[in-house]
């Protein structure tokens, strides 16, 4: 008989609705954002954290990966999103229900949602005498709508874990209780060995997401999914932050050509740039 | 070779009700993708697939599907009888491959669902206000008088894309229509041996069902180790309602032989483009039709300008696809139109938000093929049903999936019954026989559509002559505002003098055939580009959000479609083969082959269809689907030497860009070689239209 694992791991992916990668966006008439009555589905860094979540329950042993939450805070319509990390895997989800017409909740208080969250979960016995406490959180390192990049590094703050950023390979040592992840940095790759718990997020090269099969779509269907309202976490979704103004960037001014390399050098004096 | 656990049965996802009928054997296959010795070439015949059953799977989410969709889930409540209905979607998400004008008349929402302006959110938020024709030559704009059928009384300008997104959502969540969108049907299910009589009384394969694409296969037809297997809807009635043009509606007219006493269908290409016009030129609920110019007086087309709400303009250009010079570019016309005074002042100021193209039908009553084969039926567009003297057509592909769920309803109803009783004699399983849509052509030719049509029937044969668009117009007038199709005669679709191969199969199109060659012709000079104004395609395109997931069979065959049908349905010699490659490159069918799929005898021969296409498009037609394609997916470009392995002619070879196709079956249809078999790829890949 093998020896049960010293921990059994409860993952939490956090997932975002967010724009479709295909979709060109434009700025809005009132300058205020980017329309957004376009196709939406989720965050491409999100559904790598999605199969690296899976990848994790194949890799190790069965049955130390106890529990994959998908988790997604937004509009009605995040749903969607969160149908879809059922379908390649995840086991349940939550989703903490925003109204329709909302401004977009910011990064802090994403965190700070995340985090309330997980501490509710891990202060009550019955849900951990059930899945565990939450020992990974992995998501996406930044939403394509937004580009912020923040919202893994603010939650490891407020929790207080270790954070892994931009892994591009995740190795779980469950014996350990820690884990070893690549993360990617400018000039190159580093390798941190963090303690569990911890929050990673997600690069490019981490996986290659899997397809949802129709057959498991049809069965997410099924799958239970946990409605929250932001006034069960005590989080207010207030902007802290106000948007002046959006546009678009300067559109690009044709070049020239030159004849001869006279010429060009004669240009790039005249636009006052000299020899080193 | 993918091995798939019976880990649970479909049972699950079957009503009670169902499990009554039959005892039946599914595999599901697991959500953790296989890992399979990386890259062994695609086996037809050796792959498992999931499989599950419905009552009805209505193929194609488009207004006429989801009509039907609802429709049936009435008849549920009204009759009390449970009906598992599934409609399958090649859009990433309803609406996005849905392109349309739009203003429609809300005969058929009326009918289908009374209480609509009651309800929140509905898209049908700007009435159209008046109704104006132009006649436009290169520098003014006379109006002129147009049919009475296109007055606009009681109608509404709408994205047509949206319009579908709110009945999905209808649909889905009032009448608990399930609705998969991101996945295609791929392939009709056909019974194993011919059980039915066709409206011809052959005896034929029925069929049974729809198949899904296959997902995770290479360009060369190898499984990667993401591939899953399309999943097998075994169904009591498949109503296919793809739209013009729709892929398994050209396959099941060819097999069935829909069209044998009908008229070939006649079609047009629609180049649209939304713009966010400058407010002082925007006048919520104006609809414009233009005639003339850019078009030539051959070319039978026009323009439109439609305002919707929101401060948004829809515009664009139709050209009909029996247009005879082989340089033309209804992109580029549509381009050049906008250079007119008239869209120079609307769009100053303005900015483009969208851009698309469709194909639409224009045979109208005498292009109806019979609507109903063994197992299913053709709804809408893949019927083919706009009234092009109203340019309306959305009215009447709701009204026929109406239809077609009632005929629907009663078979299921029927065959429930039959097998009860079959059971209850033999006490075993029985898929009993296929479900006989005929009711459902009888009940169309009996409803306000079938006189929709028929009152505007000669109005477009009328163009075809010598007299061109003249001709046309004077014909036209007559017909349209005193008599109203109330004549004895009903016009033929105008024939080339060498008809030829082109009508000898149900598929091959009448368009192509009209095409003359570039001998006879000369290039365009088309005026450049003024952005923003005007713009070269790939900015344009780059609007349509069309994207494919890279690596993946092309999808767009070079085989004419009745030998795609023969080789991918196993028809042809003894059906040892199923080369499901046919048309996909020599590399991809080389790889069947090695899995004995096809023979070496078909890899040549693909090499030779490819060669053979290059030869007559490039040497006779000045390679006319580089011109004509709304989205540049294909080039004819030169290689060196002759000969190569990929079939090429006189240095030069087509090269598709499948990954920019945005679905608007052109190509299939003017190509003259009549060897392009639009095909889908893999779900979830195409436009992303929002507000066309």
């Amino acid at each position: 008989m093998r020896p049960s694992p010293a921990r059994l791991l409860n993952i939490l992916v956090p997932v975002k609705r967010a724009v479709d990668y295909s979709v060109k966006i434009r700025v809005n008439p009132q300058q205020t954002g980017i329309d957004t009555n376009v196709k939406h589905s989720m965050n491409p860094f999100d559904e790598i954290a999605v199969e690296e979540a899976i990848r994790m329950r194949e890799r190790l042993p069965p049955g130390t990966v106890k529990h994959i939450k998908a988790i997604s805070i937004g509009p009605p319509k995040a749903l969607d999103v969160l149908r879809t990390a059922l379908a390649v895997g995840a086991d349940s989800a939550a989703h903490v229900a925003l109204p329709e017409n909302a401004p977009a909740p910011e990064p802090l208080a994403i965190a700070k949602t995340l985090a309330s969250y997980i501490n509710i979960q891990n202060s009550d016995p019955a849900k951990v005498e059930k899945d565990g406490k939450v020992d990974v959180v992995i998501l996406g390192k930044q939403a394509i709508d937004d580009d912020l990049g923040v919202t893994g590094q603010m939650l490891a703050g407020l929790l207080g874990w270790g954070q892994a950023t931009f892994a591009s390979k995740v190795e779980v040592d469950v014996g350990k209780n820690e884990v070893v992840v690549t993360r990617e940095i400018d000039g190159g790759a580093e390798e941190v060995r963090c303690r569990l718990p911890v929050v990673i997020t997600t690069d490019l090269r981490l996986n290659e997401p899997r397809y949802a099969s129709l057959p498991n779509i049809m069965k997410a269907k099924k799958k239970p999914v946990e409605k929250l309202s932001p006034s069960d976490l005590g989080i207010d979704y207030t902007p802290q932050l106000t948007t002046l103004r959006v546009t678009e960037p300067p559109k690009r001014v044709g070049g020239g050509k030159v004849g001869s390399v006279e010429e060009l050098v004669e240009r790039l004096k005249d636009a006052g740039i000299t020899g080193v | 070779m993918l091995r798939a656990k019976a880990t649970t049965t479909s049972r699950a996802l079957l009503p009670a009700r169902h499990q009554l009928l039959k005892k039946f054997r599914a595999r599901t296959i697991r959500t953790s993708a296989v890992r399979l010795n990386g890259g062994a070439p695609f086996d037809p015949k050796a792959i498992e697939r999931a499989e599950d059953e419905v009552d009805v799977c209505i193929v194609g989410g488009g207004p006429a599907g989801l009509s039907a969709a609802i429709r049936l889930k009435q008849l549920e409540r009204e009759k009390g009888n449970e009906i598992r209905v599934v409609v399958l979607e090649k859009g990433s998400e309803i609406g996005s491959h849905v392109l349309s004008g739009a203003v429609i008349e809300p005969r058929a929402l009326d009918e289908l669902i009374p209480e609509w302006r009651t309800m929140a959110d509905h898209p049908l938020t700007q009435p159209a206000t008046s109704s104006k024709m132009l006649f436009l030559t290169k520098n003014m704009s006379l109006p002129i008088p147009h049919p009475p059928q296109m007055g606009n009384k009681g109608n509404y300008i709408v994205s047509l894309s949206q319009f579908t997104r709110w009945l999905a959502q209808v649909a889905e969540n009032e009448y608990g229509v399930e609705i998969y969108p991101g996945f295609a049907g791929a392939q009709l299910l056909l019974s194993d041996s011919p059980d039915a009589t066709d409206n011809w009384g052959r005896k034929v394969r029925s069929v049974r069902g729809v198949v899904t694409n296959e997902v995770g296969l290479t360009k060369e037809f190898r499984m990667k180790g993401s591939f899953e297997p399309g999943m097998a809807f075994r169904a009591k009635v498949t109503l296919l309602a793809e739209g013009a043009h729709g892929s398994l509606a050209k396959q099941a007219i060819q097999h069935y032989d829909l069209r044998r006493e009908a008229e070939p269908q006649t079609y047009a290409i629609g180049l649209k483009e939304v713009w966010r016009v400058d407010p002082s030129q925007y006048n919520a609920g104006t609809v414009q039709h233009f005639l003339g110019w850019p078009l030539d007086s051959q070319t039978y087309g026009g323009g439109w300008v439609y305002h919707m709400d929101d401060g948004l303009v829809s515009l664009g250009l139709v050209v009909a696809l029996d247009y005879k010079n082989p340089y033309m570019s209804p992109y580029r016309e549509l381009q050049k139109m906008k250079h007119h005074p008239f869209f120079r002042a609307l769009l100053e100021g303005g900015e483009r938000v969208g851009y698309g193209a469709r194909v639409l039908t224009e045979g109208g009553y005498q292009s109806l093929p019979k609507l109903a084969f063994p197992g299913g039926a053709l709804l809408g567009c893949s019927a083919g049903v706009v009234n092009i003297a109203k340019i309306k057509g959305t009215h009447n592909a709701m009204k026929s999936g109406m239809l077609a769920a009632e005929s629907a309803w009663e078979a299921v109803q029927a065959k429930a019954k039959n097998a009860e009783a079959a059971e209850a004699e033999e006490g075993g399983e029985t898929t009993g026989p296929p479900t006989d849509m005929t009711g459902y052509d009888t009940a169309f030719h009996n409803s306000w559509v079938r006189d929709d049509l028929y009152e505007v029937r000669n109005l477009r044969p009328s163009f075809g002559t010598q007299l061109g668009i003249w001709g046309g117009i004077v014909y036209s007038g007559i017909d349209s505002l005193l008599l109203k199709g109330r004549v004895p005669w009903t016009f033929k679709h105008h024939r080339p003098a060498n008809a030829a191969d082109a009508m000898t199969d149900g598929t091959s199109s009448l368009d192509s055939a009209l095409t003359e060659r570039a001998e006879k012709h000369s290039p365009i000079e088309y005026p450049p580009f003024e952005p923003p104004l005007s713009t070269d395609l790939m900015t344009s395109v780059a609007l349509t959000g069309t994207n494919h997931a890279e690596d993946q069979p092309v999808h767009l065959r070079v085989v004419k479609t009745r030998d795609f049908v023969r080789a991918t349905q196993g028809l042809n010699g003894d059906g040892a083969t199923v080369n499901a490659a046919v048309g996909a490159g020599v590399g991809a069918v080389r790889a069947e082959a090695e899995v004995g799929a096809a023979t070496e005898a078909d890899v040549e021969e693909e090499r030779r269809r490819r060669e053979e296409h290059v030869r007559v498009n490039v040497g006779e037609y000045a390679g006319l689907l580089e011109r004509a394609c709304p989205a540049g997916v294909y080039e004819y470009v030169d290689v060196e030497g002759e000969g190569s392995s990929e079939g090429t002619w006189n240095g030069k070879k087509l090269v598709i860009n499948s990954q920019n196709c945005i679905h608007c079956k052109l190509c299939d249809i003017k190509v003259p070689t009549q060897d392009i078999t639009w095909t889908v790829p893999e779900g979830s890949g195409g436009p992303k239209y929002t507000v066309t």
